[in-house]
């Protein structure tokens, strides 16, 4: 029997148990969030298998433990994603020891000319450490979406080939494990990417 | 009486053309490498120093097609429309550089290495054909703005001059 003004002490337990649990639940989710969304984890990027210039099955597991940039672009491009890739070859030679730690990968958007024999041709005239990976129109439709990238065809004529593509022009910055770190423009120079990247990069 | 007349007529239209011809000037020609069956680009710097011109198209021997196009970013979306034409005039040159305006070269016919050079002709309203070499570079790197702090901006940037 308690004759005391307070409340009882099962009550005070409970209370006590209910804001840690609240606390914790509060930090879990915070955590997620942060991780979700601030700086955008599982809302960029995601598993992906595709072919490489050789033909090969590659699988985005292949690059853990190292970072990958990604960019997606189509080889009867011009100007934008020659230009792109040009600058992220001259930001490989900025990085210095840091792009040992880097994978730079060029994903087209257009399978349907970019096989792998045009895709290993065309990304070798970049950098040798650029890897050109194509593969089947749903394999493509796939990982684009894993990483939010608007794709379609522009018709410039009456032929079958007569088209460009517009797409969504940005470098994804993936981390060693598998995660986005951050979105690097690909409209700026190799020294400007360089520089971005090498402080995202731990 | 009337042959002389004739002459005459000839000598103007063919100075008048030559004058036309020599008021554009092309600078500073320059492509990419690029594959054999693939595309390329040719950017430029137009210099009109006569009357109003338009620029209307391109062509050039090694590929299947060339075509005036802009590139832009429409939210975030790389895209490329065809151009009909640049109006170009004194004191405004028109520059076709990365990531804006420049020639789509479609079908190579043979494959651009660095060092390369072909040529190119332009077509204008009224200049009519303006004839440019086009060199391939290895890189032709995008100037950001970091880079050029500490630049000279104020000393004139050299180029190499192509008269027609």
């Amino acid at each position: 029997m308690s004759t005391s003004s307070g409340p009882p002490r099962s009550g005070l337990v409970y209370s006590a148990v209910g804001l840690v649990v609240a606390a914790l639940l509060l930090g879990a989710g915070a955590f997620v969030w942060l991780n979700g969304a601030g700086r955008g984890g599982s809302l960029i990027g995601g598993p992906f298998t595709l072919e490489d210039g050789n033909g090969k099955s590659i699988s985005d597991t292949e690059f853990r433990g190292k970072y990958m940039l990604v960019y997606f672009g189509y080889t009867y491009c011009p100007d934008v994603c020659p230009t792109t890739l040009n600058e992220l070859a001259d930001a490989l030679d900025h990085l210095g020891a840091k792009a040992a730690r880097l994978q730079p990968i060029f994903i087209t958007v257009d399978p349907k000319r970019d096989t792998p024999a045009v895709v290993k041709q065309y990304t070798a005239a970049f950098s040798p450490r650029l890897l050109g990976l194509t593969g089947a129109p749903d394999q493509i439709a796939h990982v684009a979406k894993e990483y939010r990238v608007y794709y379609a065809e522009h018709r410039t004529g009456p032929g079958p080939n007569d088209y460009s593509m517009d797409h969504s022009s940005i470098l994804y910055l993936m981390g060693p494990d598998g995660r986005f770190i951050a979105p690097i423009r690909a409209d700026q120079s190799g020294t400007e990417m360089a520089a971005e990247i090498a402080k995202l990069m731990s | 009486m009337r042959r002389s007349m004739v002459l005459a007529g000839v000598l103007t239209v063919a100075t008048v053309g030559l004058a036309q011809g020599a008021d554009i000037q092309v600078e500073d020609a320059w492509s990419r490498p690029a594959l054999a069956g693939g595309t390329g680009v040719v950017y430029l710097t137009v210099q009109d120093v006569g009357a109003p011109d338009k620029l209307t198209g391109a062509s050039t021997p090694i590929a299947a097609e060339a075509q005036l196009h802009e590139s832009f970013v429409d939210h975030g979306v790389a895209k490329m429309r065809d151009v009909s034409s640049l109006p170009v005039g004194p004191g405004k040159p028109v520059t076709l550089a990365p990531n804006g305006y420049h020639i789509m070269l479609m079908g190579l016919k043979q494959a651009l290495k660095p060092g390369d050079t072909f040529p190119v002709t332009l077509t204008f309203a009224n200049a009519g054909a303006v004839g440019a070499t086009v060199t391939v570079r290895a890189g032709g790197s995008v100037m950001g703005h970091s880079d050029m702090n500490g630049m000279n901006m104020s000393a004139p940037m050299q180029h190499q001059t192509t008269k027609p």
